[in-house]
């Protein structure tokens, strides 16, 4: 329903604080649907807080968000779910006490329609979707590779394999929008290159609309189409990754020494 | 990360065969357990061990899985126990089993009520709420005689006694197989429910609600499906422990301790899995009598009975809190452990 003349999210004149402290200013940019889009800057950027105000986490204390055409003031977390904008966390927050691929099933509940009847007795339906559900996350598993740890209760695994079934679950149930809080980071340079090659496939293959957080300014400039800068909650700089790199604002606020890094 | 760990996390991998034969083998032992044990052990022992395990099976539900903390078991089994009264005393043409389920409803309906202020608070706060719930209804079923039909006793009992379509359930036997069908049925349904999207969606909660309600768990519907479904079991076994155990109740039958003591059978038996209600409530129900005997043969009975009932109150707290620091996740996994490590040992039965 995506054309590719309307960008897939607007955030307009968006602002927000805690406790009267300023964490985003005015801040306005699009994203185009089926472009990764990556939001660099220091910490305390405000990055963080964008994320949760797009899934409906934190309410802006102004602006509008614009998803898909149609206007929000503020978006409630269910809502936002159902809409179809996925969200991974920066510290996993997966369900630790259950199973791989149990984490990730309960990324589908919003595509579940049985009743509390049919799911009690197994009924023919509650089979049915069960076996659907299974299979889906089956699929997604393969693609990060997490089959052999589908049954391991999430919370005994690393870091690093935590961090991809957190992405598993976020694109499970097949978003149009998915909100990554620093998806590589904890990871070493193999697996970042990994989900990195993971999250372009995602991209180009499903021409899935991403929207990520991410410090490693290699991994950002080889798979971002667009990069918006922050500091202090305002917007430095906005465009494709070859302009940001040049910008002398963003070398001198963020960049800084890693300039040789990119050069490189 | 231990390796432990990852053992337990895998599926039992059990022979086919030999698994089926162990199920056959123990199903016909629980049908046949009236005709091995003797009358005492099925009237105090069984058939209270299988009414409890109930009632940790509808908690274990709502704490255990959804991570909705209660103190108000007692006041859902009381709600029960009291609608089965009212139903079977005025509305004579319906059939027990029909009554146990309609009270079953009944209990739901008023845990959804008091499971709305879950809706906005948690933890500890959320444990005010359904103390709340434990108080008022025992000053609601005491306060108008409507209740328990006036009688100068205050207590309830069924008018025709325990009739099953028209079977009379009065003995030993009879109790011990209603009980069990309702305990089986019941426990089946749960175990559906929780391998579920609907258990997921609890246990998500439990483990992390702000990430749940982001990746699309729907948060309120699921925490008041779980005060429902809690509170129908719940009230189930509470109308099975006034009318199929005791035979006359009071509002004192499901006072606060014996919220403590549905409680502490979970947390004792394993918070988040069916087994742990079961293993809870075998615990609870047979550590008084090893206690008994061993008082028996080491002082030859000559422990005062008020001493050892608090001797006993002392070793539960003592569990509870060596529980609660050690193994949270209670005999369940401690049984759980020692399944893998005896496959470790023995990894021929394993195939």
């Amino acid at each position: 329903m995506t054309t590719p003349a309307r960008p897939a999210l607007q955030v307009k004149n968006v602002s927000l604080s805690f406790k009267g402290v300023k964490a985003i200013s005015d801040l306005s940019f699009q994203v185009e649907a089926r472009e990764i889009c990556a939001l660099i800057g220091p910490n305390g950027a405000g990055k963080s807080s964008l994320l949760n105000i797009l899934n409906g986490v934190y309410v802006p204390d102004a602006g509008d968000i614009i998803f898909e055409g149609e206007h929000f003031r503020r978006m409630e977390p269910l809502e936002a779910a159902r809409r179809g904008i996925g969200r991974g966390f920066q510290n996993n927050a997966l369900f630790s006490g259950m199973s791989v691929i149990d984490n990730v099933i309960t990324g589908l509940s919003r595509h579940s329609r049985l009743t509390l009847v049919e799911e009690m007795f197994r009924l023919p339906r509650a089979r049915n979707e069960e076996r659907r559900f299974r299979e889906r996350a089956h699929e997604v598993l393969r693609l990060f590779g997490l089959d052999r740890h589908a049954a391991t209760i999430v919370g005994t695994l690393p870091y690093g394999v935590q961090k991809k079934v957190e992405l598993a679950r976020a694109v499970v149930a097949e978003p149009r929008l998915v909100l990554l809080d620093e998806p590589l980071a904890g990871m070493n340079a193999a697996e970042k290159q990994e989900i990195a090659t993971v999250i372009g496939r995602l991209n180009r293959d499903l021409g899935l609309t991403i929207v990520l957080i991410e410090h490693d300014i290699g991994i950002v400039l080889e798979l971002a189409h667009h990069v918006v800068v922050l500091d202090y909650g305002r917007k430095l700089a906005d465009g494709p990754p070859e302009t940001i790199r040049d910008n002398p604002d963003v070398i001198a606020a963020y960049l800084g020494s890693e300039r040789t890094e990119i050069a490189a | 990360m231990s390796e432990i760990d990852l053992r337990i996390a895998a599926p039992v991998n059990g022979s086919a065969a030999l698994r089926a034969a162990g199920l056959a083998a123990g199903t016909i032992l629980i049908l046949a357990a009236p005709l091995l044990a003797s009358e005492y052990w099925i009237n105090a022992i069984i058939v209270p061990f299988l009414i409890l395990s109930l009632a940790g099976l509808g908690l274990n539900l709502l704490t255990g899985y959804a991570g909705q903390l209660s103190l108000g078991a007692g006041a859902f089994m009381m709600v029960g126990a009291y609608a089965t009264f009212s139903l079977q005393l005025r509305v004579p043409d319906l059939p027990l089993p029909l009554a146990l389920i309609v009270s079953g409803l009944i209990a739901a309906s008023v845990g959804l009520a008091f499971g709305i202020p879950s809706t906005r608070i948690k933890g500890f706060y959320l444990i005010v709420s359904t103390l709340a719930a434990q108080f008022f209804f025992e000053w609601l079923f005491l306060k108008f005689p409507w209740f328990y039909d006036g009688n100068s006793s205050a207590t309830i009992s069924l008018p025709r006694g325990l009739t099953v379509f028209g079977l009379n359930a009065e003995t030993p036997h009879g109790r011990y197989y209603l009980t069990l069908g309702a305990v089986a049925l019941l426990t089946l349904l749960s175990f559906n429910l929780v391998r579920s999207q609907t258990g997921r969606n609890w246990m998500a909660i439990r483990d992390m609600d702000t990430a749940a309600a982001v990746i699309g768990v729907p948060v309120t519907r699921a925490k008041l499906q779980a005060f429902a479904i809690s509170s129908f079991i719940l009230g189930v076994s509470g109308a099975l422990w006034a009318f199929a155990y005791l035979g006359s109740a009071s509002v004192q039958s499901f006072g606060l301790s014996r919220s403590y003591q549905i409680l502490f059978i979970i947390i004792i038996g394993g918070l988040g899995t069916i087994r742990g209600a079961y293993l809870g409530a075998a615990f609870v129900s047979l550590l008084p009598l090893a206690l008994d005997w061993l008082f028996q043969h080491l002082f030859s009975g000559h422990v005062d009975a008020g001493l050892l009932q608090n001797i006993q109150k002392g070793i539960f707290g003592l569990l509870i809190m060596w529980f609660l620091v050690k193994e949270p996740e209670g005999l369940a996994r401690l049984l759980g452990i020692r399944l893998a490590a005896r496959r470790r040992l023995f990894p021929s039965s394993q195939n």
